[in-house]
Protein backbone atom coordinates (compact mmCIF):
# COMPACT_ATOMS: atom_id res chain seq x y z
CA UNK A 1 0.00 0.00 0.00
CA UNK A 2 1.51 3.47 -1.26
CA UNK A 3 -1.26 5.67 -0.02
CA UNK A 4 -1.39 4.70 3.67
CA UNK A 5 -4.00 6.46 6.06
CA UNK A 6 -1.84 7.27 9.28
CA UNK A 7 -3.29 9.10 12.76
CA UNK A 8 -0.71 10.54 14.06
CA UNK A 9 -0.20 11.94 17.67
CA UNK A 10 2.41 14.41 19.41
CA UNK A 11 2.98 14.96 22.78
CA UNK A 12 6.85 16.43 23.15
CA UNK A 13 6.14 19.56 24.62
CA UNK A 14 3.27 21.30 25.28
CA UNK A 15 1.44 20.68 23.08
CA UNK A 16 -1.60 17.87 22.28
CA UNK A 17 -1.66 17.45 19.00
CA UNK A 18 -3.48 14.50 16.51
CA UNK A 19 -3.71 14.77 13.05
CA UNK A 20 -4.66 12.18 10.32
CA UNK A 21 -2.56 12.04 6.79
CA UNK A 22 -3.03 9.88 3.92
CA UNK A 23 0.02 8.84 1.68
CA UNK A 24 2.50 11.41 3.69
CA UNK A 25 0.38 14.30 1.40
CA UNK A 26 -3.14 14.69 1.83
CA UNK A 27 -3.78 16.06 5.85
CA UNK A 28 -7.49 14.64 6.58
CA UNK A 29 -7.65 16.57 9.75
CA UNK A 30 -5.38 18.21 12.36
CA UNK A 31 -6.09 19.21 15.67
CA UNK A 32 -4.32 20.83 18.08
CA UNK A 33 -4.92 21.83 22.03
CA UNK A 34 -2.43 24.35 22.69
CA UNK A 35 -1.05 25.10 26.10
CA UNK A 36 0.71 28.38 25.92
CA UNK A 37 -1.96 29.88 28.17
CA UNK A 38 -1.28 27.91 30.87
CA UNK A 39 2.14 27.98 30.66
CA UNK A 40 2.33 31.59 30.45
CA UNK A 41 1.94 32.94 33.75
CA UNK A 42 5.21 30.44 34.59
CA UNK A 43 7.32 32.25 32.26
CA UNK A 44 8.05 28.88 30.18
CA UNK A 45 6.72 25.36 29.85
CA UNK A 46 6.73 23.33 33.34
CA UNK A 47 7.41 19.80 31.89
CA UNK A 48 4.99 18.27 35.04
CA UNK A 49 2.21 20.96 34.27
CA UNK A 50 2.29 20.16 30.40
CA UNK A 51 2.28 16.21 31.14
CA UNK A 52 -0.48 16.30 32.82
CA UNK A 53 -2.40 18.73 30.70
CA UNK A 54 -1.69 15.85 27.92
CA UNK A 55 -3.08 13.07 29.82
CA UNK A 56 -6.04 15.50 30.23
CA UNK A 57 -6.09 16.36 26.30
CA UNK A 58 -5.20 13.96 24.34
CA UNK A 59 -8.38 11.00 24.33
CA UNK A 60 -10.78 14.10 23.58
CA UNK A 61 -8.03 15.25 20.94
CA UNK A 62 -8.13 12.19 19.16
CA UNK A 63 -11.53 11.70 19.16
CA UNK A 64 -11.93 15.22 17.16
CA UNK A 65 -9.40 14.13 14.70
CA UNK A 66 -11.14 11.23 13.65
CA UNK A 67 -14.77 12.92 13.79
CA UNK A 68 -13.30 16.28 12.01
CA UNK A 69 -11.45 13.85 9.60
CA UNK A 70 -14.87 11.68 8.57
CA UNK A 71 -12.83 8.62 9.55
CA UNK A 72 -13.15 5.09 11.65
CA UNK A 73 -10.64 3.05 12.71
CA UNK A 74 -11.31 0.88 10.05
CA UNK A 75 -10.11 3.20 7.79
CA UNK A 76 -6.79 3.67 9.15
CA UNK A 77 -3.88 1.71 8.65
CA UNK A 78 -1.30 2.59 11.09
CA UNK A 79 -0.94 4.97 13.99
CA UNK A 80 2.26 7.41 14.07
CA UNK A 81 3.70 8.98 17.30
CA UNK A 82 6.71 11.21 18.12
CA UNK A 83 9.17 8.78 20.03
CA UNK A 84 11.47 11.66 20.91
CA UNK A 85 13.25 14.26 21.16
CA UNK A 86 11.46 16.28 23.53
CA UNK A 87 10.69 16.46 27.24
CA UNK A 88 10.04 12.94 28.67
CA UNK A 89 6.68 13.06 30.70
CA UNK A 90 5.12 14.69 28.15
CA UNK A 91 6.49 12.18 25.36
CA UNK A 92 5.85 9.39 27.64
CA UNK A 93 1.70 10.63 27.39
CA UNK A 94 1.48 10.69 23.72
CA UNK A 95 3.98 6.90 23.36
CA UNK A 96 1.49 5.23 25.75
CA UNK A 97 -1.95 6.61 23.78
CA UNK A 98 -0.49 5.48 20.54
CA UNK A 99 0.65 1.96 21.78
CA UNK A 100 -2.99 1.59 23.60
CA UNK A 101 -4.46 2.95 20.10
CA UNK A 102 -2.65 0.42 17.62
CA UNK A 103 -2.82 -2.29 20.05
CA UNK A 104 -6.78 -1.96 20.28
CA UNK A 105 -7.45 -1.89 17.20
CA UNK A 106 -4.54 -4.34 15.79
CA UNK A 107 -2.44 -1.61 13.79
CA UNK A 108 1.20 -1.16 13.09
CA UNK A 109 2.78 1.52 14.83
CA UNK A 110 5.28 4.12 13.50
CA UNK A 111 7.85 5.93 15.51
CA UNK A 112 8.20 9.06 14.41
CA UNK A 113 11.50 11.66 15.21
CA UNK A 114 10.51 15.02 16.56
CA UNK A 115 12.87 17.03 13.96
CA UNK A 116 11.79 14.84 10.83
CA UNK A 117 8.12 16.20 11.58
CA UNK A 118 9.02 19.53 11.22
CA UNK A 119 11.20 18.42 8.12
CA UNK A 120 8.24 16.56 6.68
CA UNK A 121 6.03 19.43 6.97
CA UNK A 122 7.21 20.63 3.90
CA UNK A 123 5.39 17.81 1.82
CA UNK A 124 2.06 18.67 3.00
CA UNK A 125 2.69 22.03 1.35
CA UNK A 126 5.55 21.13 -1.70
CA UNK A 127 7.51 18.42 -3.58
CA UNK A 128 10.47 18.10 -1.36
CA UNK A 129 13.57 18.13 -4.01
CA UNK A 130 16.66 16.04 -3.16
CA UNK A 131 19.27 16.72 -1.87
CA UNK A 132 17.83 18.88 0.53
CA UNK A 133 18.96 21.57 3.43
CA UNK A 134 16.92 21.94 6.02
CA UNK A 135 17.30 24.93 9.01
CA UNK A 136 14.92 23.68 11.80
CA UNK A 137 14.75 26.44 14.32
CA UNK A 138 12.52 26.67 17.39
CA UNK A 139 12.22 26.88 20.97
CA UNK A 140 14.22 23.42 21.37
CA UNK A 141 15.77 23.32 18.55
CA UNK A 142 18.79 24.85 16.36
CA UNK A 143 19.88 22.63 13.45
CA UNK A 144 21.02 22.47 9.91
CA UNK A 145 20.21 18.76 8.28
CA UNK A 146 21.27 17.41 4.96
CA UNK A 147 19.11 14.86 3.06
CA UNK A 148 20.86 13.46 0.51
CA UNK A 149 17.53 11.40 -0.43
CA UNK A 150 14.24 10.78 0.97
CA UNK A 151 14.38 8.93 4.60
CA UNK A 152 18.32 10.27 4.98
CA UNK A 153 18.94 12.58 7.70
CA UNK A 154 22.39 14.49 8.70
CA UNK A 155 22.84 16.75 10.80
CA UNK A 156 25.82 18.83 9.53
CA UNK A 157 25.29 22.05 12.40
CA UNK A 158 23.45 22.26 15.35
CA UNK A 159 23.38 24.90 18.62
CA UNK A 160 26.36 24.55 21.10
CA UNK A 161 24.07 26.29 23.42
CA UNK A 162 21.32 27.84 23.55
CA UNK A 163 18.32 26.96 21.31
CA UNK A 164 17.24 30.00 18.82
CA UNK A 165 14.04 30.28 20.31
CA UNK A 166 15.37 29.80 23.66
CA UNK A 167 17.93 32.70 23.43
CA UNK A 168 14.30 34.82 21.91
CA UNK A 169 12.70 34.08 25.63
CA UNK A 170 15.40 35.14 27.87
CA UNK A 171 15.63 38.47 26.23
CA UNK A 172 11.99 38.27 26.18
CA UNK A 173 12.24 37.91 29.32
CA UNK A 174 14.98 40.60 30.40
CA UNK A 175 12.90 42.96 28.60
CA UNK A 176 10.06 42.18 30.58
CA UNK A 177 7.69 40.81 27.70
CA UNK A 178 5.68 37.45 28.09
CA UNK A 179 5.96 34.09 27.17
CA UNK A 180 6.92 33.12 24.25
CA UNK A 181 9.14 35.63 23.83
CA UNK A 182 9.76 34.85 19.48
CA UNK A 183 6.44 37.27 18.71
CA UNK A 184 6.60 39.83 20.77
CA UNK A 185 10.24 40.66 20.01
CA UNK A 186 9.72 40.16 16.43
CA UNK A 187 6.61 42.59 16.90
CA UNK A 188 8.48 45.31 18.57
CA UNK A 189 11.48 44.43 15.89
CA UNK A 190 9.40 45.67 13.30
CA UNK A 191 9.19 49.15 14.59
CA UNK A 192 12.77 49.11 15.44
CA UNK A 193 16.04 50.37 13.90
CA UNK A 194 18.94 48.15 14.28
CA UNK A 195 20.82 50.69 16.23
CA UNK A 196 23.62 48.06 18.51
CA UNK A 197 25.99 46.13 17.13
CA UNK A 198 25.24 42.86 19.38
CA UNK A 199 27.99 40.03 18.16
CA UNK A 200 27.81 37.42 15.50
CA UNK A 201 29.11 34.21 16.91
CA UNK A 202 30.40 33.13 13.69
CA UNK A 203 32.62 30.02 14.95
CA UNK A 204 35.10 28.40 13.05
CA UNK A 205 35.68 29.10 9.51
CA UNK A 206 33.89 25.67 8.48
CA UNK A 207 31.35 24.92 11.13
CA UNK A 208 28.23 24.98 10.38
CA UNK A 209 27.38 24.99 13.84
CA UNK A 210 25.76 27.44 15.90
CA UNK A 211 25.98 29.80 19.14
CA UNK A 212 23.57 31.84 20.68
CA UNK A 213 24.80 32.36 24.46
CA UNK A 214 27.27 35.32 23.95
CA UNK A 215 24.69 37.03 21.97
CA UNK A 216 22.43 37.02 24.35
CA UNK A 217 24.43 37.35 27.52
CA UNK A 218 25.41 40.74 25.46
CA UNK A 219 22.13 42.04 25.21
CA UNK A 220 21.52 41.13 29.16
CA UNK A 221 24.23 42.89 29.66
CA UNK A 222 23.73 45.61 27.17
CA UNK A 223 20.33 46.44 28.91
CA UNK A 224 22.30 45.91 32.18
CA UNK A 225 24.79 48.47 31.48
CA UNK A 226 21.63 50.76 30.45
CA UNK A 227 20.19 50.85 33.41
CA UNK A 228 22.74 51.24 35.73
CA UNK A 229 23.96 54.00 33.95
CA UNK A 230 19.78 55.19 33.85
CA UNK A 231 19.80 55.50 30.36
CA UNK A 232 16.47 54.92 28.39
CA UNK A 233 16.30 51.08 26.75
CA UNK A 234 14.61 51.89 23.80
CA UNK A 235 13.11 48.40 23.42
CA UNK A 236 12.32 48.46 19.82
CA UNK A 237 15.83 48.94 18.62
CA UNK A 238 17.64 45.96 21.38
CA UNK A 239 14.97 43.79 19.87
CA UNK A 240 15.50 44.65 16.24
CA UNK A 241 19.11 44.74 16.67
CA UNK A 242 19.15 41.11 18.54
CA UNK A 243 16.84 40.14 16.04
CA UNK A 244 19.48 41.45 13.26
CA UNK A 245 22.60 39.37 14.60
CA UNK A 246 20.17 35.92 14.71
CA UNK A 247 18.90 36.13 11.65
CA UNK A 248 22.35 37.44 9.70
CA UNK A 249 23.96 34.36 11.82
CA UNK A 250 20.39 31.99 10.40
CA UNK A 251 20.87 33.08 6.78
CA UNK A 252 24.75 32.97 6.51
CA UNK A 253 25.12 29.31 7.72
CA UNK A 254 22.07 28.32 5.29
CA UNK A 255 23.35 29.76 2.43
CA UNK A 256 26.43 28.12 2.90
CA UNK A 257 25.18 24.57 3.81
CA UNK A 258 22.93 25.06 0.84
CA UNK A 259 25.84 25.44 -1.40
CA UNK A 260 28.48 23.54 -0.34
CA UNK A 261 26.45 20.47 -0.44
CA UNK A 262 24.41 21.57 -3.75
CA UNK A 263 21.25 21.40 -1.96
CA UNK A 264 18.12 22.23 -5.01
CA UNK A 265 16.26 23.51 -1.76
CA UNK A 266 16.05 24.71 1.61
CA UNK A 267 13.60 24.34 4.00
CA UNK A 268 13.15 26.32 7.30
CA UNK A 269 10.83 24.91 9.39
CA UNK A 270 9.82 24.99 13.50
CA UNK A 271 8.30 27.65 15.70
CA UNK A 272 11.06 30.34 14.79
CA UNK A 273 10.31 29.72 11.17
CA UNK A 274 7.18 32.19 11.61
CA UNK A 275 9.81 35.22 12.41
CA UNK A 276 8.98 37.46 10.01
CA UNK A 277 12.27 39.21 9.68
CA UNK A 278 13.85 35.49 8.89
CA UNK A 279 11.10 35.07 6.40
CA UNK A 280 11.69 38.33 4.83
CA UNK A 281 15.85 37.50 4.94
CA UNK A 282 15.89 33.86 3.45
CA UNK A 283 13.25 35.28 0.64
CA UNK A 284 15.73 37.88 -0.26
CA UNK A 285 18.88 35.77 -0.29
CA UNK A 286 17.30 32.85 -2.27
CA UNK A 287 14.42 34.57 -4.41
CA UNK A 288 11.77 32.46 -6.85
CA UNK A 289 13.69 32.85 -10.06
CA UNK A 290 16.72 31.43 -7.76
CA UNK A 291 18.60 27.95 -8.11
CA UNK A 292 17.64 26.94 -4.99
CA UNK A 293 13.75 26.84 -3.97
CA UNK A 294 12.63 27.98 -0.70
CA UNK A 295 10.12 26.18 0.81
CA UNK A 296 9.04 27.48 4.85
CA UNK A 297 5.60 25.67 5.52
CA UNK A 298 2.72 28.24 6.62
CA UNK A 299 2.93 28.79 10.74
CA UNK A 300 0.45 26.14 11.74
CA UNK A 301 2.26 23.75 10.15
CA UNK A 302 5.74 25.12 11.82
CA UNK A 303 5.14 24.80 14.87
CA UNK A 304 4.50 22.05 16.92
CA UNK A 305 1.35 19.49 15.37
CA UNK A 306 0.85 15.98 14.70
CA UNK A 307 0.27 16.82 11.14
CA UNK A 308 3.76 16.94 10.45
CA UNK A 309 4.42 13.64 12.60
CA UNK A 310 1.96 12.01 10.28
CA UNK A 311 3.82 13.50 6.59
CA UNK A 312 7.04 12.17 8.54
CA UNK A 313 5.69 8.88 9.48
CA UNK A 314 4.46 8.03 5.81
CA UNK A 315 8.90 7.56 5.41
CA UNK A 316 8.49 5.23 8.24
CA UNK A 317 6.19 3.40 6.42
CA UNK A 318 7.98 3.11 3.24
CA UNK A 319 11.13 1.81 5.16
CA UNK A 320 9.03 -0.93 6.68
CA UNK A 321 10.44 0.30 9.94
CA UNK A 322 7.52 -0.73 13.18
CA UNK A 323 7.62 -0.28 16.53
CA UNK A 324 7.09 -3.05 19.63
CA UNK A 325 4.86 -2.70 22.16
CA UNK A 326 7.90 -1.62 24.36
CA UNK A 327 8.19 1.55 22.43
CA UNK A 328 9.58 4.30 25.30
CA UNK A 329 9.65 7.99 24.91
CA UNK A 330 13.57 8.97 24.34
CA UNK A 331 14.23 12.58 25.15
CA UNK A 332 17.47 12.82 24.00
CA UNK A 333 16.62 10.99 20.70
CA UNK A 334 19.28 11.59 17.32
CA UNK A 335 17.73 11.46 14.13
CA UNK A 336 18.86 9.40 11.43
CA UNK B 1 -14.13 -9.77 30.55
CA UNK B 2 -12.26 -6.82 32.11
CA UNK B 3 -8.45 -6.03 32.14
CA UNK B 4 -6.99 -4.34 34.89
CA UNK B 5 -3.53 -2.45 35.35
CA UNK B 6 -1.76 -1.33 37.95
CA UNK B 7 1.71 1.31 37.30
CA UNK B 8 1.37 3.53 40.14
CA UNK B 9 4.75 1.91 41.91
CA UNK B 10 7.61 0.29 40.20
CA UNK B 11 5.54 -2.96 40.59
CA UNK B 12 3.46 -3.27 38.13
CA UNK B 13 0.58 -5.51 37.41
CA UNK B 14 -1.80 -6.51 34.93
CA UNK B 15 -4.90 -8.68 35.23
CA UNK B 16 -8.11 -9.99 33.05
CA UNK B 17 -11.42 -11.57 34.36
CA UNK B 18 -14.00 -10.44 36.64
CA UNK B 19 -15.70 -10.95 40.37
CA UNK B 20 -16.01 -14.87 39.81
CA UNK B 21 -12.93 -15.59 37.80
CA UNK B 22 -9.11 -14.11 37.76
CA UNK B 23 -8.42 -15.61 33.93
CA UNK B 24 -4.52 -13.91 33.91
CA UNK B 25 -2.56 -11.71 35.89
CA UNK B 26 0.98 -10.89 36.13
CA UNK B 27 3.04 -8.76 38.06
CA UNK B 28 6.98 -7.92 37.48
CA UNK B 29 9.28 -6.12 40.10
CA UNK B 30 11.64 -4.66 37.84
CA UNK B 31 12.63 -0.92 38.86
CA UNK B 32 12.22 -0.14 35.31
CA UNK B 33 9.87 2.65 32.92
CA UNK B 34 6.61 1.17 32.35
CA UNK B 35 6.53 2.83 29.35
CA UNK B 36 8.96 -0.74 28.29
CA UNK B 37 6.52 -3.25 29.91
CA UNK B 38 2.99 -2.34 30.40
CA UNK B 39 1.48 -3.06 26.78
CA UNK B 40 3.77 -6.00 26.21
CA UNK B 41 2.62 -7.34 29.75
CA UNK B 42 -1.03 -6.49 28.23
CA UNK B 43 -0.45 -8.43 25.43
CA UNK B 44 1.33 -11.26 26.87
CA UNK B 45 -1.97 -11.61 29.46
CA UNK B 46 -4.18 -11.59 26.42
CA UNK B 47 -2.51 -14.07 24.94
CA UNK B 48 -2.36 -15.95 27.78
CA UNK B 49 -6.23 -16.88 27.36
CA UNK B 50 -5.92 -16.79 23.46
CA UNK B 51 -8.46 -13.56 23.60
CA UNK B 52 -8.36 -10.05 21.80
CA UNK B 53 -9.02 -6.28 22.41
CA UNK B 54 -12.70 -7.16 20.59
CA UNK B 55 -13.21 -9.75 24.08
CA UNK B 56 -12.61 -6.72 26.38
CA UNK B 57 -15.67 -5.21 28.48
CA UNK B 58 -14.12 -2.94 30.75
CA UNK B 59 -10.81 -1.56 31.89
CA UNK B 60 -9.93 -0.92 35.26
CA UNK B 61 -6.77 1.24 36.16
CA UNK B 62 -5.32 2.59 39.38
CA UNK B 63 -5.28 5.99 39.15
CA UNK B 64 -2.85 6.90 41.64
CA UNK B 65 -1.30 8.36 44.31
CA UNK B 66 1.56 7.19 43.56
CA UNK B 67 4.95 8.13 41.24
CA UNK B 68 3.40 10.76 38.59
CA UNK B 69 4.91 9.37 35.58
CA UNK B 70 3.93 5.79 36.57
CA UNK B 71 0.47 6.76 37.18
CA UNK B 72 0.11 8.77 33.88
CA UNK B 73 1.52 5.52 31.78
CA UNK B 74 -1.59 3.81 33.34
CA UNK B 75 -4.26 6.46 33.28
CA UNK B 76 -3.21 7.40 29.57
CA UNK B 77 -3.32 3.54 28.14
CA UNK B 78 -6.51 2.85 30.03
CA UNK B 79 -8.07 5.99 29.10
CA UNK B 80 -7.41 5.75 25.65
CA UNK B 81 -8.15 2.09 25.69
CA UNK B 82 -11.61 2.45 26.77
CA UNK B 83 -12.53 5.70 24.90
CA UNK B 84 -11.16 4.04 22.02
CA UNK B 85 -13.15 0.78 22.28
CA UNK B 86 -16.22 3.08 23.92
CA UNK B 87 -15.54 0.53 26.95
CA UNK B 88 -16.45 1.00 30.86
CA UNK B 89 -13.56 2.64 32.61
CA UNK B 90 -13.05 1.86 36.60
CA UNK B 91 -11.39 4.44 38.58
CA UNK B 92 -9.49 2.60 41.56
CA UNK B 93 -7.50 4.27 44.25
CA UNK B 94 -4.63 2.57 44.43
CA UNK B 95 -4.57 2.75 47.96
CA UNK B 96 -7.95 0.95 48.37
CA UNK B 97 -6.67 -1.54 46.04
CA UNK B 98 -3.40 -1.68 48.60
CA UNK B 99 -5.65 -1.87 51.27
CA UNK B 100 -7.77 -5.16 49.70
CA UNK B 101 -4.44 -7.39 50.85
CA UNK B 102 -5.97 -7.07 54.99
CA UNK B 103 -9.51 -6.99 53.91
CA UNK B 104 -10.28 -9.58 56.84
CA UNK B 105 -8.25 -7.52 59.28
CA UNK B 106 -9.64 -6.27 62.77
CA UNK B 107 -8.48 -2.89 63.17
CA UNK B 108 -7.15 -0.47 61.38
CA UNK B 109 -5.82 -0.70 57.50
CA UNK B 110 -3.70 1.49 56.65
CA UNK B 111 -1.64 1.16 53.05
CA UNK B 112 0.64 3.98 52.45
CA UNK B 113 3.27 5.39 49.73
CA UNK B 114 6.16 7.28 50.43
CA UNK B 115 5.97 10.76 49.03
CA UNK B 116 9.70 12.20 50.33
CA UNK B 117 10.56 14.85 53.17
CA UNK B 118 8.52 12.91 55.16
CA UNK B 119 5.40 13.10 53.98
CA UNK B 120 2.81 9.62 52.66
CA UNK B 121 0.07 9.34 50.34
CA UNK B 122 -2.01 7.31 53.11
CA UNK B 123 -6.02 6.48 53.54
CA UNK B 124 -7.29 4.36 56.84
CA UNK B 125 -10.09 1.87 56.19
CA UNK B 126 -11.50 -0.49 58.74
CA UNK B 127 -13.19 -3.81 57.78
CA UNK B 128 -16.82 -5.25 58.01
CA UNK B 129 -16.39 -8.50 57.06
CA UNK B 130 -14.32 -8.25 53.73
CA UNK B 131 -15.69 -4.95 52.84
CA UNK B 132 -13.07 -1.89 53.54
CA UNK B 133 -15.18 1.67 54.76
CA UNK B 134 -13.03 4.47 54.93
CA UNK B 135 -11.73 5.78 58.59
CA UNK B 136 -9.46 8.53 56.97
CA UNK B 137 -9.67 9.16 53.17
CA UNK B 138 -6.59 9.24 50.86
CA UNK B 139 -4.72 12.47 51.41
CA UNK B 140 -0.99 13.82 51.39
CA UNK B 141 -0.33 13.59 55.42
CA UNK B 142 3.13 14.31 57.05
CA UNK B 143 3.65 10.89 58.15
CA UNK B 144 4.10 12.47 62.18
CA UNK B 145 0.55 13.96 61.91
CA UNK B 146 -0.54 10.19 60.82
CA UNK B 147 0.68 8.39 63.48
CA UNK B 148 -0.05 10.81 66.04
CA UNK B 149 -3.51 10.26 64.77
CA UNK B 150 -3.54 6.60 64.51
CA UNK B 151 -1.65 6.51 67.72
CA UNK B 152 -4.89 8.33 69.46
CA UNK B 153 -7.57 5.52 68.09
CA UNK B 154 -5.24 3.05 70.52
CA UNK B 155 -6.49 -0.44 68.02
CA UNK B 156 -3.96 -2.07 66.14
CA UNK B 157 -3.14 -0.84 62.85
CA UNK B 158 -2.18 -3.35 59.80
CA UNK B 159 0.37 -1.09 57.59
CA UNK B 160 0.65 -1.77 53.61
CA UNK B 161 3.43 -0.50 51.84
CA UNK B 162 6.30 -1.13 49.48
CA UNK B 163 8.46 1.57 51.35
CA UNK B 164 7.50 0.10 55.10
CA UNK B 165 11.26 -0.20 55.79
CA UNK B 166 11.57 3.73 55.19
CA UNK B 167 9.27 4.15 57.93
CA UNK B 168 8.98 1.19 60.13
CA UNK B 169 11.33 2.61 62.98
CA UNK B 170 9.22 5.72 62.96
CA UNK B 171 5.83 3.45 63.22
CA UNK B 172 7.42 1.31 65.76
CA UNK B 173 8.43 3.92 67.99
CA UNK B 174 4.63 6.06 67.90
CA UNK B 175 2.60 2.90 67.87
CA UNK B 176 4.72 0.29 69.26
CA UNK B 177 3.34 -3.38 69.61
CA UNK B 178 -0.34 -2.27 67.85
CA UNK B 179 1.19 -1.69 64.47
CA UNK B 180 1.83 -4.53 62.08
CA UNK B 181 3.37 -4.52 58.69
CA UNK B 182 2.63 -6.55 55.84
CA UNK B 183 4.62 -9.40 54.61
CA UNK B 184 6.43 -8.20 51.22
CA UNK B 185 3.78 -10.46 49.23
CA UNK B 186 1.40 -7.84 50.57
CA UNK B 187 3.13 -5.08 50.22
CA UNK B 188 2.04 -4.30 46.43
CA UNK B 189 -1.19 -3.69 44.91
CA UNK B 190 -2.84 -7.63 43.62
CA UNK B 191 -4.07 -6.91 40.00
CA UNK B 192 -6.69 -9.19 41.10
CA UNK B 193 -8.06 -7.05 43.59
CA UNK B 194 -8.25 -4.27 41.11
CA UNK B 195 -11.13 -6.49 39.13
CA UNK B 196 -13.15 -7.30 41.73
CA UNK B 197 -12.93 -3.10 43.05
CA UNK B 198 -14.02 -2.32 39.63
CA UNK B 199 -16.54 -4.95 39.61
CA UNK B 200 -18.82 -2.81 42.98
CA UNK B 201 -18.22 0.95 41.41
CA UNK B 202 -19.84 2.83 38.58
CA UNK B 203 -17.94 3.87 35.65
CA UNK B 204 -16.08 7.00 34.83
CA UNK B 205 -19.04 9.61 33.83
CA UNK B 206 -16.72 11.41 31.52
CA UNK B 207 -13.47 9.25 30.29
CA UNK B 208 -12.12 12.73 28.33
CA UNK B 209 -12.11 14.37 31.75
CA UNK B 210 -10.54 11.57 33.53
CA UNK B 211 -7.15 12.02 35.25
CA UNK B 212 -4.67 11.03 37.89
CA UNK B 213 -5.33 11.70 41.52
CA UNK B 214 -2.00 13.69 42.09
CA UNK B 215 -3.18 14.77 45.96
CA UNK B 216 -0.66 17.79 45.42
CA UNK B 217 -0.55 20.44 42.99
CA UNK B 218 2.73 20.68 40.41
CA UNK B 219 5.66 22.48 41.99
CA UNK B 220 5.73 24.98 39.93
CA UNK B 221 1.62 25.55 40.52
CA UNK B 222 1.96 25.24 44.45
CA UNK B 223 4.70 28.65 43.82
CA UNK B 224 2.46 30.20 41.51
CA UNK B 225 -0.58 30.34 44.02
CA UNK B 226 1.76 31.22 46.72
CA UNK B 227 3.36 34.30 44.71
CA UNK B 228 -0.45 35.08 43.96
CA UNK B 229 -1.19 35.01 48.03
CA UNK B 230 -3.38 31.72 47.90
CA UNK B 231 -3.83 29.77 50.97
CA UNK B 232 -3.35 26.40 51.09
ZN1 LIG C 1 9.21 21.15 17.63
Amino acid sequence: MSNPRILAIETSCDETAAAIVEGGKTLLSNVVASQIEIHKRFGGVVPEVASRHHVENMTAVIEETMSSAHVTYEDLDAIAVTEGPGLVGALLVGVNTAKALAYAHQRPLLPVHHIAGHIHAADLIADIKYPAMALVVSGGHTSLIYMPERGEYEVIGETRDDAVGEAYDKVARTLKLPYPGGPEIDRLAANGEVTIDFPRAWLEADSYDFSFSGLKSSVLNYIHNANQRKEEVIQENVAASFQASVVDVLVERAQRAVSAYQAQQLIVTGGVAANHALREAMGKTFPNDGDVELVIPPLSLCTDNAAMIGAAAQVVWEKDVRAGYDLNGQPGLAIK
Amino acid sequence: MILAMDTSTYVMGVALGNMDAVKAEWTTYEKKNHSLRLLPGIDHVMKSINSDPSELKGIAVTSGPGSYTGVRIGVATAKTMASTLDLPLYDISTLEALACNRRFANGFICPFIDARRGQVYAAVYESNEGELHTVYKEKLWLMDDLLAVLAEASTSVHFLSLDIDFHRENIQQVLGSTATFADPVDRRVKPGEILRLAEKIEPVANIHAFSPRYLQLAEAEKNWRKAQGYHE
